[in-house]
This record gives structure tokens, sequence and C-alpha cells, in this order.
């Protein structure tokens, strides 16, 4: 064999073996048929419209975030003035991202307009249209953006822990669309979508409580054991969170008793932020603001419990009980040994335990266990009717070269197979039809090099020379009609979503895998066959 | 084996035939569609609810429709499904338009549609949730809190197993419809304790919900606006693409061609009552691309003979290169639709309106790239060959003919 070839065939057989390691030999590598079939399910993700379960799309109301912020800064606005004796007749929200300041004494107005410029430096201020001394005040373009984007975010997080809660096999919870303010909510397995949509829009509940007992208990017997079997007045037994254990064993479970009463609840937060510590180099902290009103009451009670525990209670569940170091009246921080992760991931925690707004639902979806199934058998049934008789055809009407088109078929599937492995893409019912349209379009390139072949070949060329001249014709042929193809894709997969989506990468890595075979692998297959041939024998095409 | 050795035949001397059937074709589609007062889009584009429910037996029309009355959803639509791979699927869609904008009705529909088949087909045990609606996690968790086993508490493995077992019969070997708790006996584990808990919590009624789709009216019309816009995109880089490799002149064929590729596809879809969702627009951005392909095909020859017959008229050239294509055109276009058609047949419900856009597209993409397309071209340079010989003063003498009528109906109207 012509040491060229050689080096070809084995990419060729290597590019096979990656593929059925990619597809079977993952993430163990099978000892047994059964493994390996349980890795290749693994591999291959099913879409909702295939496996079953909830798809809801869902807006959030970010604007009701900005208004709000709006009213809040009216609030904060007037304390000020009045702290300040600036006078003026009237304070207004015009609309969620204006306010009117009416008759403002004119000999006040540099007064007013530096405190805006100190404090308030997130609205920008001009002349109301007639007013004499009317100013308006307009939120920064870029402050409304911040707050819409940060109430998507948050509302993003807080659905996400909510579901998590359903104890679902990987639901998918991202934001969606182009600037909508969508949110997508995918549960597989989940037939009932009134249950998740109940726990998506129940109230969150933060709570910071005061802890009655400073150390938590292990069991629920052991804290009743703990109070002779009555726990104190106005307090109760909360379940604190698990830690996630280690070295596989169950991780310790440990029970609070806290006040029944808070003495602060997620409405009074109005930010949290983790920070680097400034005592604990390499360790981070999370500070928060409270409301105004919030912190008359935060203020005394952490002066009167410096160095107990307060226990921060999330959904009814003890997410930490922290030390109160001092007194802390609007603003506070939560020390310990936080890493960055755990820093940030707490401070959401705070920021998302209420939705910051409220959501509409656009879409609901349901698909029903046995329409997946129904559509798995459909779908594969079709595949293999396709492809059989693709095939047939092939080598009935190209004989020994039908064959190789064949051979150039199969891998184009087992390429295309392993890519969506590889790249984690969803196979969708559409993505089946794009897997059936691979199989009608990829034999296209091995026709139109063929019937090249053959043309070259009753010019009179002998096989070596006309399977040379019929690939490279066709090259260009093949290229041009395989853009054009992967630009419609590209569209859909940009723009398209869901099961669409599915079914343009399916079509694109397809497409693209057909270039491979049928022109590089098919190329080879040619060129070891004719290297067998006797000089003067004639191809079989 | 070969199909076609030499063939000959004069494609362009047939042009305005060709011509002529694609307007017959797009008038017919037009008609319809005017007729019919536009296309049809399924929900996915105008908002709606659509609830598909199989039953044991036929399904029962007239009760369904009585039933959805009595909740006085009179105005929804009662649609058999029936599919050539599977005859008695016994299943029907219920759709609804939805009406108004608020948000919070979405699911009311869907909430009315339920009540109104277990009002009519329903065990009449109200309170129980529909066994055939419940999922593998709610089965297990279920199971495992009533234990009818005697397990003990360490038991959850056994009862997932189990759970899957059940589902599974109910839906792989019973398509997700059980009528009678006595049938879950087959399956393996099974014993009277499981099926009496199990009768405990569920009740069965005679049908089973397979599928809901519920679409907020603003995402539909959104979703109509981005389908148009990626069509668009998607014709406009292709018309790029290929004056790029091209000439300007092959590209706009192209496009047309496709153009009227879609526009005839859509028309059938209306002329047959077929929904447009959103997998019928990816069916026809794929018809987009496969068209294209066609016609490429056709234009790579032309331009390579074009080179070699130099002395030769155009159109005989472009005869030529349909004649030296026609091979590959017929085995490939043949081969697609033969795996498209076994789509249509054996692919679903699901996939039914997709694979009829691509079924028809298919047939109209090829036909386009000889009949369409390539005609395009010669008739271009035709014109353009005799602008040449008369004079290139002749082609911008009209432009400003056209262009004074223009601006003198303009002052007329302006007068009035």
């Amino acid at each position: 064999m012509n040491p060229n070839l050689k080096w070809k065939v084995l990419f060729v057989l290597s590019v096979i073996l990656l593929c059925f390691y990619g597809l079977a030999g993952l993430p163990d590598f099978p000892t047994s048929w059964a493994q390996a079939r349980g890795n290749f399910s693994r591999r291959i993700k099913l879409g909702l419209d295939l496996q079953g379960g909830t798809h809801l799309i869902l807006q959030v109301q970010v604007q009701e975030a900005v208004g709000l912020h709006t009213d809040q800064t009216v609030d904060r606005l007037t304390t000020q003035l009045r702290d300040k004796n600036v006078r003026y007749d009237e304070i207004r929200k015009v609309d969620d991202t204006h306010i009117l300041v009416r008759n403002l004494a004119p000999e006040q107005s540099s007064a007013f307009r530096d405190l805006i410029g100190e404090l308030f430096s997130e609205w920008d201020i001009s002349p109301a249209p007639g007013e004499t001394s009317g100013y308006t005040l307009t939120m920064r373009p870029t402050t409304v953006a911040g707050i819409q984007k940060q109430t998507l975010d948050q509302s993003e997080e807080t659905i996400r822990r909510r579901i998590d809660q359903l104890g679902l096999t990987e639901p998918t919870i991202q934001q969606h669309g182009r600037g909508e303010n969508e949110i997508l909510v995918q549960l597989p397995g989940e037939g009932d979508p009134a249950r998740a949509k109940g726990v998506i829009q129940a109230g969150g509940q933060l709570e910071l409580r005061r802890v009655a007992d400073t150390v938590p208990y292990p069991s629920e017997a052991a804290a009743l054991a703990a109070h002779s079997g009555v726990l104190p007045q106005g307090t109760e037994l909360v379940r604190g969170k698990i830690d996630p254990g280690q070295g596989g064993q169950p991780g310790a479970e440990s029970w609070y008793v806290l006040d029944r009463t808070p003495i602060v609840t997620g409405r009074d937060l109005r930010s949290a932020v983790a920070n680097r510590s400034t005592e604990n180099i390499g360790f981070y902290e999370v500070h928060f603001n409270l409301s105004t009103e919030a912190a008359r009451r935060f203020g005394p009670f952490t002066e009167q419990n410096i160095g107990r525990p307060m226990a921060i209670v999330l959904e009814h569940r003890v997410q930490s009980a922290p030390v109160i170091q001092s007194r802390i009246d609007d603003s506070g921080r939560i020390t310990g040994r936080f890493g960055q992760q755990e820093a940030n991931d707490l401070a959401l925690v705070l920021r998302a335990g209420a939705l910051p707004a409220s959501i509409k639902y656009l879409e609901e979806r349901t698909v029903g266990p046995s329409l997946g199934a129904d559509s798995i058998r459909h779908g594969l049934q079709a595949s293999m009717v396709s492809l059989i008789v693709v095939m047939l055809f092939m080598v009935m009407y190209y004989r020994n070269s039908g064959v190789n088109a064949v051979v150039a078929l199969i891998l184009n599937l087992i390429i295309l197979l392993a890519a969506l492995a590889y790249f984690g893409a969803v196979l969708t019912l559409p993505g089946i039809a794009g897997v059936i349209l691979t199989i009608g379009m990829g034999v296209d390139s091995n026709v139109l090099i063929f019937e090249r072949i053959r043309e070259e070949l009753r010019a009179g060329k002998a096989s070596v020379s006309a399977v040379d001249a019929g690939f490279k014709r066709a090259f260009l042929t093949i290229i041009d009609t395989h853009v054009t193809t992967v630009v419609s894709a590209a569209f859909l997969g940009v723009f398209g979503t869901g099961p669409v989506r599915g079914f343009a990468v399916t079509l694109v890595i397809g497409l693209l895998s057909n270039l491979f075979t049928a022109i590089y692998v098919s190329r080879v297959i040619f060129d070891w066959h004719l290297g067998r041939m006797e000089r003067q024998a004639e191809l079989s095409i | 084996m070969n199909f076609f050795r030499q063939v000959d035949i004069d494609w362009m001397g047939k042009a305005k035939y060709f011509f002529g059937l694609s307007l017959v074709l797009l008038l017919i589609g037009g008609a319809s569609w005017v007729l019919k007062g536009g296309l049809r889009y399924g929900i996915d584009f105008k908002g709606g609810t659509l609830v598909y429910v199989r039953f044991a037996q036929a399904p029962p029309i007239d009760q369904i429709r009585s039933g959805l009355a009595g909740q006085g959803l009179g105005e929804s639509s009662i649609q058999r499904i029936s599919d050539i791979a599977n005859p008695n699927a016994n299943e029907v869609v219920i759709g609804l338009e939805q009406k108004g904008q608020g948000g919070e009705a979405l699911d009311a529909g869907k909430a009315a549609i339920l009540k109104a088949l277990h009002a009519t087909f329903g065990a009449g045990e109200a309170s129980k949730p529909d066994w055939n609606a419940v999922g593998a996690p709610a089965l297990v968790e279920y199971l495992v809190r009533r234990d009818p086993l005697a397990l003990g508490p360490t038991a959850g493995d056994r009862y997932t197993q189990l759970a899957r077992r059940l589902t599974d019969f109910r839906d792989k070997d019973r398509n997700g419809l059980v009528t009678n708790f006595d049938e879950l006996k087959k399956v393996e584990g099974v014993g009277d304790s499981v099926i009496a808990t199990l009768r405990d919590a569920y009740s069965l009624g005679n049908f089973a919900i397979r599928n809901v789709e519920i679409v907020g009216p603003k995402v539909g019309a959104q979703l109509r606006r981005q389908a148009i816009f990626v069509t668009l995109y998607a014709l406009a880089g292709m018309l790029v693409y290929i004056a790029f490799r091209f000439e300007w002149v092959y590209g706009a064929a192209a496009v047309l061609a496709v153009f009227h590729d879609v526009l005839i596809t859509l028309g059938f879809f209306s002329l047959l009552n077929f929904d447009i969702s959103l997998t019928v627009i990816a069916a026809l951005l794929t018809l987009v691309g496969y068209s294209m392909n066609d016609t490429i095909v056709i234009f790579d020859r032309i331009r390579e003979n074009n080179r070699l017959m130099r002395r030769e008229p155009f159109s005989i050239i472009v005869n030529r290169s349909i004649n030296q294509t026609l091979s590959r055109t017929i085995l490939t276009s043949g081969l697609t639709f033969l795996t498209v058609l076994v789509l249509f047949l054996m692919g679903g419900q699901v996939l039914r309106s997709f694979s009829f856009a691509l079924v028809v597209g298919i047939v109209v993409g090829t036909y386009s790239s000889f009949g369409i397309a390539a005609p395009l071209v010669v008739a271009w340079n035709h014109w353009r060959g005799q602008g040449a010989a008369a004079g290139s003063g002749s082609a911008a003498g009209n432009k400003t003919r056209t262009g004074e009528a223009a601006s003198r109906g303009l002052a007329a109207a302006g007068r009035r």
C-alpha cells in the first residue's frame, strides 16, 4: 500500500474509534455491553419532547422593580430635603423613571443640585417644562438597565432555588429570548405544571431570627430532650441546612430552637453583596443593607444580643447562624470563614429570597411520557426505513461504489451522534428529523461525485484518472451547496428556540461531517480499492 | 444501473410552460390564501391551547363536543388524529383560541377542557388524581410513603424500580392509557397490595392526556415576526454568497426561485388546511437550503460549460448543463423525497406538518431549479444581449420614460 494512503486509512480508523469512545466509552470504560449502552443513553441527552415533561416560559415584570426604585427614591429624597430644610411644594413620581419636584425655593436650588449630585447620582436633573422653579429627575438609562438586569438575574436565581426544592432530575432554568426578560423553565419528567407553577410563585421567605439556644442539636429528639419535651414559649424548632457531608457520608443534621417571630424579613432587606474580608485575610463576608424602618428595630435588638448567634432562615430552613459582632443599624455584615463562592452564594440567597417582581406566564407545554415514547419509536422507525431504502438504492445503482457510499453514510451518522454527545446537544424530535434529512442530503455529495466519475469514464478516461477528476470537479460544487444549507440552518440555530434549534444543530453537524465522509473517507476507500485493482480493470460504478 | 445516459431535452424552449405552471400554482395557492382569510397559523403563532387526548375506544366526538359545550367551550375545535402507520390511534386534539391579553387566564382554557373531559369520561372520582397522568417521581414518593410491600424505610431503590416498571408499562406497552388497575398485575413485582394502594389514591378514566400546549398571544405575535425575519435573513445571506461566488444575476435568480418555492409550499398549506407551526418554519428554511443546493449544482455546471463552449448560444449551454446534471438531480431529489415521505408517513403526529412542508418543498424546489432559476438567468442574458445589440441607450431610455410617467402621475395626484 502507498505509505501516504496508509496514514490516511489510519486517520479515518482513529476518527471512528474516537467516535465510538466518545459515545460509549465515557465516563467509565465499559466492560460489558450493558454498561456501554448505559454510557450511550447518558451521553445522548433527550429533549423534553422525547422524554416527557413540562416547559414553561415566563416573563419577569422588571419594570415593577424600576418603579419601586423610583418610589424608594421619592421617600429618601423627602427625608433628605426635610433634614436639610429645603422647601418645596410637592415631590411626585411621574412615571417609573421620572420624579417631579415642584416650586423649589429658588435660593436653595444650588443646594438641591448638590444634594442630587452627591446622594442621588443615578438621576439626571433638568428644569421641569412649564414650571417656574421645578425640576424633573430622570433615572439614567444605565441605572434602569442595571435594575432590570439585576431583577431578571435575581428572579432566575430565586426560581432555580425553588425548583431545586422539587427534587426533579436535571431541571433547566435559564434566561431566554433577546431582551424580553423571559425565563425558560424545563422540568423533565414532571407531568403536572401546576405543582411547579405553585412553587415558582410562592413568596420568598427570608427571616432573621433570634436563636434561643446557642448551640444547635443533632436531631429533633435531642432538642426536645434538652427542654424535657416542651419548648420555651414563643419558640419553635427549625431544621438547619443539611451540609453536603464528606467522603460519601451523609451530612450531619442540625436543629435550632428559634424565636417564632422574626426580627427582620426579606422585605426589609435593601441589598446584599459579597466583599473581601478586612480582618480574615483571604476570606469573604457578606454586607447587607436594611430599610430605614427595619433598622429602627434591628439596632436595639443587635445591641442586646452581641456575642449570640442570629439565625438566617430561608424557606423555613436555617441557612446559617452567625454570631452578632456589634450593633447593627441599617447595614451589617455576616462574617464567617466564607470562600468567595460561598459568600457570593449567601449574598445571592439573601437577595434572592423573594421574587423581586411579579411574573407572567407566556407559554406552557406539557408532553406526556407516553407521547415522548411514541415519538422516539416513530423517529427511530422512520430513520431506519429511510436509511435502508437509501442504502439499498445506492448499492443497486452504483454497485461496489454504492458500498463505498453506504460506508461513508454510516460513518457520517456515527460522527453526527458522537458530535451531539460531545457538545452535549439535546436530541429532540425535529433533531431526529434532522438526522433523517442528513441521510437524504448526505448521499447527495456521493451522487455528485459518482455521476462525475461516470462522465469521465464515458469520456474514455482510465479508472484512476476518472476518480481523480470526479472528486476534483465535484469538490467546489459540494462546498457551494453545503455553505448555502449551513447558512440557512445557522440562522435557524441562532434565532430558533428549543426543538427548532435542535433540528438546526443536528443538520449543521450532519452536513459538516458529511464533508469529511463524502470527500475524504470516500476518496480513501476509492484509492485503496484502485490500488488493489488490475491496472486495466473496470471500476464498478 | 443507469437511468439517464444521453438526454437531450430543450428545457429553455419550454420555459414559458414552466412559468405558466408556476403562475397557476401561485394563483391557486394565493386564491386559497385569500378566500380562507389568511394562512392557518398553529397556536405557536396565534396563541391558544391545544390538548391531545387519547381514548380507550374510538373517540366519541359528539360526546366530547357536548361535554365541552357544557363548560362554555362551544367554540373549541376537535380534530381526530389518524396516522397511516397507526390508523387506530383513537386520538383527538382539542383546540381553543386564546382570547384577550390576560396572562393570568393562560391556563384557564386548559383547566376548563380537563374539567369537561373528567366530567364526561372520568371514573366519577374527581377528588383523586388521574393515574394516567402521574409521573414516575410522584409515584415513587407515594409508594415509599405508603410502603405497600412492607420493605421499611430503606426501600427507596426498590420502589423507584417498581414505579419505573409501572410507568413504562403504561407509556410503552399501553401507549399511555391504562383503563383498569387490574391490568397492572402484568407488571413484574406488582401484587394485590400494590394495586390496592394505587386504587386508594388514584382514579382511572377512559382517556389519557398526552400533551398540552399553551401559548400566550403575545409570544405568538413575537414568534411570527421572528420567523419572517429569519427567513428573509437566510435568503439575504444566500443572495450575498451566490453573488460572491457567481454573478449577482445568478444570486437574484436563485433567491427568486427559492422565494417562489416557499410561496407555493405555503399555498399548499392553505389549500390542504395544514397548520403553520414553529417546526414548519424550520422545514421552510430547510427547503430554502435544499432548493438552493439544487440550483447551485446547475449553476456550477453552467459556469463550467460557459468556459468550455464560448461559441454556443447561452440557452444551449444552459440546456446542456441541466441535462448533464439531470441524473444527479433526479437521484438526489428522489432519495431525499423518499426519506421525507417516510418521515411524513411514519414520523407521527408531531412531525406531520413539518414533513408535509418538506414533501411539497422538495418537489417544488427541484422543479424550480431548472424550471425557474435557470430560465430567469437565460431571460436576463437574452434581454441584456438585445439591449447591447440595440445600443445600451435603449435600456437607459426605458428607465427615464417610466420615471417621467411616475412623476407626471404624482403631479396629477398632487393637483387633485
